[in-house]
Parts: C-alpha cells; sequence; structure tokens
C-alpha cells in the first residue's frame, strides 16, 4: 500500500497544466455569475456541485436572460451529456473499484480527467483511484475557489462593458463549439444549428432559439447517411474545462 | 427556497446523472444504433452553436471582429489562446470605437 502514495502524487502532477489552464475559466464564471444576479455562494455552491465550466457559463447566461428555469437545468444537461459517452466508456477502467468509490470518481469525470484515465487505462496501466483522486482534487478545490474569488471581486469591476465582459460568453462559446470541430459533419451540424438558431430568435424568440437550434443540428445528424468509420474518439476533447 | 438554488441543484443532479449515467446504461447495450450515436455526437457543437450565432447577430463590429479573429486563431491555437485574443480584440476595439 505503500505505492498508494505515490499514485496520488503522479495524478497531482497531472492536474498542474489543468488547474492553470482553467483558473481564467473559473474566476470569468464567478464575475458573471454575480453579474447575471447570482450571490457569491450562489456562484460557489454552483462550481462546486456542478463542476462543468461550459455548462455553469450557459446555464448564468440563460438565466441572466430570464429563461424558464427549466430549460435553463435542460440546458446545463445538454452541454453535459457528452460525460454519458465518458462514462460509458471509462466505466471498463474502474469497475474494479468498490461501488462507493465508483460512485465519488464518477462525481468528477470532467473532460482532462476522462481523456487521463481513458489514456492510462489504454496503455495498460491500472487506473487506481489514489491516482484518479490525485488528479481530480486539485483540479475541483482549485476550481471551487477561483469561482468564490471570481464572485468575489466581479463585483469590483467599475465598467464591465469597456473590459467586454458582456460578450466574453460568445467568444469562448464559440471556442468550445470549434473544439469539436474534428466529429464527422461538424460543420454542415453548425450551420444547421447556426441558421435555424437565428431564425427561431428573430421568430419565435429567446430562448427557445437554443432548443430549436440543437434540435436542428442534432436531427440532421442523425438523419444523415451512416458512415462505418465514424467513431467517437478522445481527442477531439479539447476543451480544458468541461 | 429560491429558484436560483433549486437550478443549481437540479443542475447539478442532472450533471451527475450524465457523469455515472453512461456507465450504468450505456455500457449495458452491446452497441448504440449508428444513426442515435451520430446524433449524441452532434449534441455539444449543436447546442453551443446556438449560444454564439444569435448573438452575432445583433452584434456590431467590435463584436464582430473578435468573433472573426477568435475563430481564425482558433484553427491553429487552443481554447485558451483564442479566447485571449477574442477577448485582447474586443476590448481594443471597444475602446478605439467606443
Amino acid at each position: 500500500m505503500s505505492d498508494r502514495r505515490g499514485e496520488f502524487l503522479q495524478g497531482m502532477r497531472l492536474s498542474v497544466p489543468v488547474v492553470v489552464a482553467s483558473a481564467p475559466f473559473a474566476i470569468l464564471f464567478g464575475a458573471l455569475a454575480v453579474d447575471n444576479g447570482f450571490s457569491v455562494v450562489e456562484a460557489t455552491l454552483m462550481s462546486a456541485s456542478i463542476y462543468g465550466g461550459a455548462s455553469q457559463l450557459v446555464g448564468i447566461e440563460l438565466f441572466g436572460q430570464h429563461v424558464a428555469p427549466w430549460l435553463v437545468v435542460l440546458s446545463i444537461f445538454a452541454v453535459n451529456f457528452r460525460h454519458v459517452l465518458y462514462s460509458a466508456a471509462v466505466g471498463k477502467h474502474i469497475d474494479h473499484w468498490p461501488f462507493l468509490k465508483q460512485a465519488i470518481g464518477y462525481f468528477f469525470l470532467v473532460d482532462p480527467q476522462y481523456a487521463e484515465a481513458e489514456r492510462k487505462g489504454e496503455n495498460g496501466e491500472q487506473v487506481t483511484f489514489a491516482w484518479y483522486m490525485g488528479m481530480a482534487l486539485p483540479i475541483y478545490v482549485f476550481w471551487v475557489a477561483e469561482s468564490a474569488l471570481g464572485a468575489l471581486f466581479g463585483r469590483l469591476i467599475p465598467n464591465p462593458h469597456a473590459i467586454g465582459l458582456d460578450f466574453l460568453l460568445p467568444i469562448y462559446f464559440l471556442g468550445l463549439v470549434m473544439s469539436f470541430r474534428k466529429r464527422p459533419r461538424w460543420l454542415p451540424i453548425v450551420v444547421a444549428s447556426a441558421v435555424a438558431s437565428m431564425i427561431a430568435y428573430k421568430t419565435v424568440g429567446s430562448p427557445w432559439h437554443v432548443s430549436i437550434g440543437a434540435l436542428a443540428g442534432v436531427l440532421f445528424a442523425a438523419a444523415m447517411p451512416v458512415r462505418s468509420d465514424e467513431s467517437l474518439t478522445s481527442e477531439e476533447t479539447a476543451e480544458v474545462v468541461s | 427556497m429560491s429558484t436560483t438554488l433549486w437550478i443549481i441543484i437540479a443542475g447539478a443532479v442532472a450533471t451527475y446523472l450524465t457523469r455515472i449515467g453512461g456507465h450504468l446504461v450505456i455500457s449495458r447495450f452491446e452497441r448504440i444504433h449508428p444513426r442515435v450515436e451520430a446524433g449524441l455526437n452532434a449534441v455539444p457543437a449543436a447546442v453551443l452553436t446556438t449560444l454564439v450565432a444569435p448573438a452575432a447577430l445583433s452584434a456590431g463590429p467590435a463584436e464582430l471582429a473578435a468573433l472573426a479573429v477568435a475563430a481564425v486563431v482558433g484553427l491553429r491555437g487552443g481554447l485558451m489562446t483564442m479566447f485571449l485574443t477574442g477577448a485582447a480584440v474586443l476590448i481594443a476595439m471597444r475602446h478605439f470605437i467606443g
């Protein structure tokens, strides 16, 4: 059991780049959450309980637009839906853990965590709970703490418009959209969703453009002829924060 | 309890279900139908696009320039580089154009 410590430290080392890269987004999330009407406690609680950067940013954006609560939750679910695939894939590597450890482990299954666990498992190495948590805990602790910091100091920003605070999210979301560009039929799906959401935005109105646009892209993808070489790989999970 | 709190709790439960659900449900099936898989594959890009496109529709020159530059940078660089470049263009143009 002496190498449990070594495993934990090995995992911790992998967390460093993720901690660094996700820091600005955690702070941005905190600041924007307060800007969109969240309290500091609520913003921190959201980071601690959902622990999924993109979905949290989507959530507060829609909340700020006064979208119906169920639709905010549905959007969080939709953005996080990719985890179903991670979960199905990573399951075979952590099947040997006791049930409670598995239940804990799945909570921390963010994009980089999945990518590293999958890589370790595919290399034939054992994915241990100590290694897994060694990577997960620093990312989680920093994520929550930096969200709180962003929320605390976000309200001190005198002129949010001048530093572009109101338009940072669309830029960030564009980056997330592009991080999936290796997936099959990415461009036509994006075009279908973009056109449908813009038309819906002008006709039906917000917030329905989100569901209508998303549905258009998904249905388009499902309706296209099936190609045999299409399968989900781990490489396209380029985003740093999940 | 406030609406915000409910949204956070429901969002957290929904998120946890996606993280444990794949193992509990999908791994029981030998094979997912290819059309379902194609649809699932399209979910993140499709959802996230709807958060960018309408914003671009009502954007001014500074915002459009930021998106355009970010998109070009995003073809090469990582998410962080592209985000910071886009933000820099936005702030600079708003500063000079107003």
